[in-house]
């Protein structure tokens, strides 16, 4: 079997569900047996190489995420939402619930902690924040979910594994799927 | 001319932190920007749940330091219920909050900086990485990756989960520890002391061979801030508040964390999300402060175990019993600190009380205000909630570690680049130079794939038109 390319993104979310793919201890050997760890997927799409599997942390929280999310789809034969965050946006998308622009004005102008100086964060190389956090597979197609918050290591690895030697993993029949 | 380079982005994934430098007329850098692009708003829609929900919600802001969340958190309810937890909670939550220091100190440490260290900053880095660790020096990936396992298995046997836990509460913990995984985890004790003790040689005999390197890296001196038992002592999880100049003068001592506001402003500026803290009574430019475990073993008299103190002692003779500005020093710090995680481990699973199902005091909403702190890997942090008679929350700050060390960073960066960037003359080595200050502070906004390898980065010279003169990429 050729060696498979695989990719991990971080988008809108904790680090934590890529956290939990390093709880997969030791056997990141076995990964790196059967797949080459493609490490740095990029936003302006030139270092993103074409890859058999990419997972996905996060929710699509700024135009960045929306042109990337859009970029690694278009490279990525399969695409796995990794964690509920991806999957459904989970507590990054609890600020939707709110008006954007309140929810900014709540850490940079009206936290106690604030000294009233100061500038709202508005740089060019800064992402423009999007109104709503939306979920992996409201912006493109998603092949795989992967829930949790996080997923725990031993599933992350037998999806991974599964895929890795072609063949599709159910969540269900090995009694691995949950939520939060 | 107005130049501007850019890099961009400094993690390797898409762009959570950039940088810009700016040059003045005659090419020399003139400041840069630390561009920190992450922003999701817990401050606010955190507003209208009830305070008791905190902990479980917060640590999902980082998956790297979720337990010192969860603390801070608890903390804050407690303060509003006006209740202490049990002696075997605090044991427990101890035990898990080492755990939590220990992995991401191991994941800093052998994941990240060893692969520098181990196969040197100029070698290929499609290799420099664990995985290339793994394939010359498969001793010591193999136990690096086991020295994170055990901190993460610290909270699996204790609350049956590795990342963001549930089973601290108000009052104290959900789950007791049985005796069968106490038993289990003191097996760990002697080969992760084993581990960190060839961690601390490595660094070690890397800082003596490398030492004109490691003393002029972003040596600047700033204050100080760090927890401290009641004699002073090195703490982690439940103590006070100092500050210590950058001469070594303790400015205050045994504050109360709930007094934070008095001592720490802060202020937003418009080229990051990260905001920058600064100890009010210096103000905003004077007084730049660190946090970590630098900060920790520059601001406390002692550690609290016979090894560590050892390793402490030898620290401090550094510079004379003086803080230790060089910012290389973290690493350093940091395996001290692993290496007092892991006997104070052993301590506690030795603690008849471990095992005590006495975990939890009961309480309900007492007051309106609740403030808690701890030590997250990288440094203090601090959750300040207040709420209305039913306990729904009115307002919602969050101070966190990382946001500390900002207007460090962002110095240590600028240092840098004036040594390596004239004009559009950038020196080969400026790429991995400012990409290993910043991994210096361990920042959580360069976390979890940085395990996989190296960041790309990009630097981009611009004229004071936008227009690219100069570009220069690793990928
Ligand atoms: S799903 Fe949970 S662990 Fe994963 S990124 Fe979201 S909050 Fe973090």
């Amino acid at each position: 079997m050729a060696k498979k390319k695989l990719a991990t993104v971080w988008l809108g979310g904790c680090s934590g569900c890529h956290m939990s793919l390093l709880d997969i201890d030791e056997r990141i050997l076995d990964v790196a047996k059967l797949a080459d760890i493609v490490k740095c997927p990029v936003v302006d799409g030139k270092e993103f190489p074409d890859v058999d599997i990419a997972l996905v942390e996060g929710s699509v929280t700024s135009d960045e995420h929306m042109r990337e999310i859009k970029h690694i789809r278009k490279h990525s034969k399969i695409l796995i939402a990794l964690g509920d965050c991806a999957v459904m946006t989970n507590v990054t998308g609890m600020r939707n619930y709110f008006n954007l622009a309140d929810v900014i004005n709540a850490s940079y102008l009206t936290a106690v902690s604030n000294d009233g100086e100061g500038e709202m964060p508005d740089n060019p190389q800064l992402l423009k924040l999007i109104d709503k956090v939306l979920p992996l597979q409201e912006v493109v197609r998603v092949d795989f979910v992967l829930p949790g918050c996080p997923p725990d290591a031993d599933t992350i690895f037998y999806v991974l594994s599964e895929f890795l030697q072609d063949r599709v993993p159910n969540l269900a029949e090995a009694k691995k799927l949950k939520y939060g | 001319m107005d130049n501007t380079i850019l890099i961009s982005p400094v993690t390797r994934i898409e762009g959570h932190a950039k940088i810009s430098l700016m040059l003045d007329e005659t090419g020399e850098v003139k400041d840069a920007q630390f561009h920190v692009n992450e922003f999701r708003g817990f401050e606010k829609f955190c507003e209208g749940r009830m305070y008791t929900e905190m902990p479980t919600i917060t640590p999902r802001i980082c998956g790297i330091c979720p337990t010192s969340h969860t603390l801070a958190s608890v903390k804050a309810c407690e303060m509003i219920q006006g209740i202490q937890p049990t002696y075997t909670a605090n044991l427990l939550r101890r035990l898990m909050h080492i755990g939590q220091n220990l992995s991401s100190h191991a994941l800093s440490f052998f994941h990240l900086s060893a692969p520098d260290f181990l196969l040197g900053y100029d070698s290929d880095p499609a290799t420099r990485n664990i995985l290339g660790v793994a394939e010359k020096y498969p001793d010591i990936a193999v136990r690096g990756i086991r020295l994170r396992k055990f901190g993460q298995e610290l909270s699996q046997r204790i609350t049956g989960k590795k990342i963001h836990i549930m089973g601290i509460v108000p009052g104290g913990m959900a789950y007791p520890l049985t005796e069968d995984n106490r038993r289990a985890l003191l097996d760990w004790i002697p080969e992760a002391k084993e581990t960190v003790k060839i961690a601390l040689k490595l660094i070690k005999d890397f800082q003596a061979a490398n030492e004109e390197m490691v003393y002029s890296f972003a040596p600047s001196p700033t204050l100080y801030l760090g927890t401290v038992g009641p004699n002073g002592e090195h703490e982690l999880y439940d103590g006070k508040l100092r500050f210590m100049d950058s001469e070594g003068q303790i400015l205050h001592d045994q504050l109360e964390p709930s007094r934070y506001l008095e001592f720490i402003a802060e202020r937003p500026v418009s080229w990051s999300y990260l905001k920058y803290p600064y100890y009010k009574p210096l103000g905003f430019e004077k007084g730049i402060y660190r946090v970590g475990p630098l900060a920790r073993l520059n601001v406390c008299n002692s550690m609290k175990t016979p090894l560590a103190q050892l390793e402490f002692e030898a620290f401090k003779k550094m510079n004379a019993g003086k803080p230790v500005h060089g910012t290389f020093f973290y690493h350093y710090t940091r395996l001290i600190e692993t290496l007092g995680d892991v006997e104070i481990a052993e301590s506690i699973l030795n603690d008849p009380q471990v095992t005590s199902t006495h975990i939890q005091h009961h309480g309900q909403w007492n007051y309106a205000e609740g403030i808690g702190s701890s030590e997250a890997p990288r440094g203090t942090l601090f959750h300040h909630y207040k709420t209305d008679e039913t306990g729904k929350l009115l307002n919602v700050n969050l101070l966190i570690a990382t946001g500390q060390n900002n207007p460090s960073m962002n110095y240590s960066v600028l240092e840098v680049a004036r040594q390596y960037v004239h004009g559009k003359d950038v020196k080969e080595g400026m790429l991995n130079r400012v990409e290993s200050t910043i991994r210096c502070y361990d920042p959580c906004l360069s976390c979890s794939t940085h395990a996989m390898g190296q960041m790309p980065m990009a630097i981009e010279v611009l004229d004071f038109t936008g227009k690219q003169i100069l570009n220069i990429r690793r990928d």
